[in-house]
């Protein structure tokens, strides 16, 4: 037999993965510390490194950040699974259906061109201060990458994939759920790492326009009656590892469903 | 092998015209062709570029209607895709994501075939085309002539009455084509298909099929039928005699004629 390429992945230690990531985290804080001390700044303005880290400690631990953090992740949470589920059809239907695509499409592309931030307040007045305005803000702010890139996605399924599958007799089931959702998941996983990171803008933008919880209320807060500046930091600190935690949640998710395509 | 030996089907295609739209007339594709394919027979289609080899085969699977003429298989009209009719691309056409043991046995999938009755089969298919090694390799490990074994074995799963293969092993080197060809004719021996197949090659025609019908340019008319009164079993000594054979000179001449 010829040409029959093995499995040659690269299983690199652990060691190689980390050490950069560790590096490049520690260069990043001496640099913010050489920041405040070059540049004398004062916490109020720039708190140093180990400032923000004991009181993030410290917030977390006398429960100041928790149930606020609660809060966002309730938002994410209910919008991202709003958006996604809403985007996932409607990318479907703009993929197949010529119909839908010129009707919906001017809609999606006008809601997408208009900030997210000068459309919050008004969803916050019809919807109210609590979770339904941030669930809504959420999920339309995930709606379009997800729907976009399922859209493509199912595009990108092979016509001739598509003719086999007829002269197979497959049923429009069949194709969907043999080659439709195989073959458009890497561009849906690739709009979902967009719109995880997305859905955290949308609960903080969304807790700004009007919110009794949550971690832009917490900033707010901090920012404004408490002047507590390390706990401002500490908590864009909070919401960075958040959505970095949700981008890994995602590429998990995509090794776990792709990982077995890489020859 | 759960070969009984399967005596296969017969195909009739009746006064097949296809026409396509282009701007505002219509292109004729093909333009009445008859083509029967007898129980057992190899049938070679071979013309020139644009004689419609490719559509005359999508209409024999019943995957284009015809604007006029039938298609019958053992008597039957096909009018869309059966379960009789065994279908091979020029391309592979395997499924990225899965296995070979799951693309060979997805047209089972598709069917409803229970588990057990799946794996049994697809254990037959696969050591048919002699993949039984590979079974849990993806299509981009495999060579390019082991692709197109597995779309092979993928056309035989629901055990086709007829073969159509569309220039099946155009897109491979002369070396695993030739190979490939000898191990279509032992799956023929084994399965007893029938088949149809589009070829350009005039040693290939002559060396699979026991006639050989062929196609006039655009749009495509059957000018000449030729049978191969060449003994089976065929080998590699068949092909290369049959480079310099009056049959290959008496087909060449009728597919200039053709394409003049």
């Amino acid at each position: 037999m010829t040409a029959i390429t093995t499995r040659t992945s690269p299983r690199q230690p652990a060691s190689a993965t980390f050490v950069p990531v560790v590096a490049a985290f520690v260069v990043a804080v001496v640099a913010w510390k050489a920041i405040v001390v070059i540049g004398g700044y004062p916490p109020f303005i720039l708190p140093a490194p180990e400032t923000v880290a004991t009181r993030l400690v410290k917030g977390w631990t006398d429960g100041t950040i928790l149930p606020h953090f609660v809060a966002t992740a309730t938002e994410v949470a209910l919008g991202l699974a709003v958006g996604a589920a809403l985007a996932l059809v409607a990318g479907y239907g703009l993929a197949r259906s010529a119909f839908v695509e010129r009707v919906v499409s001017p809609y999606l592309v006008a809601a997408q061109a208009t900030p997210i931030l000068a459309l919050a307040p008004l969803l916050a007045l019809w919807f109210g201060a609590g979770l339904l305005s941030k669930v809504v803000i959420c999920a339309l702010i995930v709606f379009f990458p997800v729907a976009v890139s399922t859209m493509v996605g199912v595009r990108s399924v092979d016509v001739g994939l598509l003719e086999l599958a007829r002269s197979l007799r497959a049923t429009r089931r069949q194709i969907l759920t043999t080659l439709e959702v195989p073959g458009a998941l890497p561009s849906i996983l690739g709009g979902m790492r967009v719109g995880v990171t997305l859905a955290v803008v949308g609960a903080i933008v969304g807790e700004w326009a009007g919110a009794e919880r949550g971690l832009g209320v917490l900033i707010n807060v901090a920012r404004g009656s408490l002047f507590d500046i390390p706990l401002m930091f500490a908590t864009l600190v909070t919401i960075a590892i958040f959505g970095i935690a949700l981008y890994l949640v995602v590429v998990l998710v995509e090794r776990r469903l792709l990982g077995p395509r890489q020859p | 092998m759960s070969d009984s030996k399967r005596t296969g089907g017969r195909l009739e295609l009746r006064g097949i015209a296809v026409s396509f739209p282009r701007g505002r007339d219509v292109l004729p594709v093909l333009d009445g062709v008859d083509v029967t394919v007898a129980p057992g027979e190899v049938v070679a289609l071979i013309g020139p570029n644009g004689s419609g080899k490719s559509t005359l085969l999508r209409v024999a699977a019943g995957l284009l209607p015809p604007n006029a003429g039938t298609v019958t298989l053992d008597g039957e009209r096909i009018t869309e895709p059966t379960a009789g009719v065994g279908l091979v691309f020029q391309e592979p056409r395997l499924l990225p994501w899965r296995t070979v043991a799951t693309n060979v046995a997805y047209p089972l999938e598709l069917a409803g075939w229970p588990r057990p009755r799946r794996t049994a089969r697809l254990a037959e298919l696969l050591d048919l085309v002699k993949l039984t090694e590979w079974t849990g390799a993806r299509p981009a490990q495999l060579s390019g002539g082991m692709r197109q074994r597995v779309a092979l074995a993928r056309a035989l799963a629901l055990e086709p009455r007829v073969l159509l293969l569309d220039e099946p092993f155009s897109a491979l080197d002369a070396l695993t084509r030739e190979r490939l060809n000898l191990e279509l004719l032992e799956l023929w021996h084994a399965t007893g298909t029938s088949a149809l197949v589009v070829t350009h090659s005039i040693p290939e025609a002559i060396l699979l099929a026991d006639r050989v019908v062929v196609l006039s340019s655009r749009p495509g008319r059957v000018v000449a039928e030729l049978p191969v009164d060449v003994p089976r079993p065929r080998t590699l000594a068949t092909l290369d005699d049959a480079v310099v054979s009056p049959l290959a000179r008496a087909i060449r001449e009728r597919l200039e004629d053709a394409a003049a």
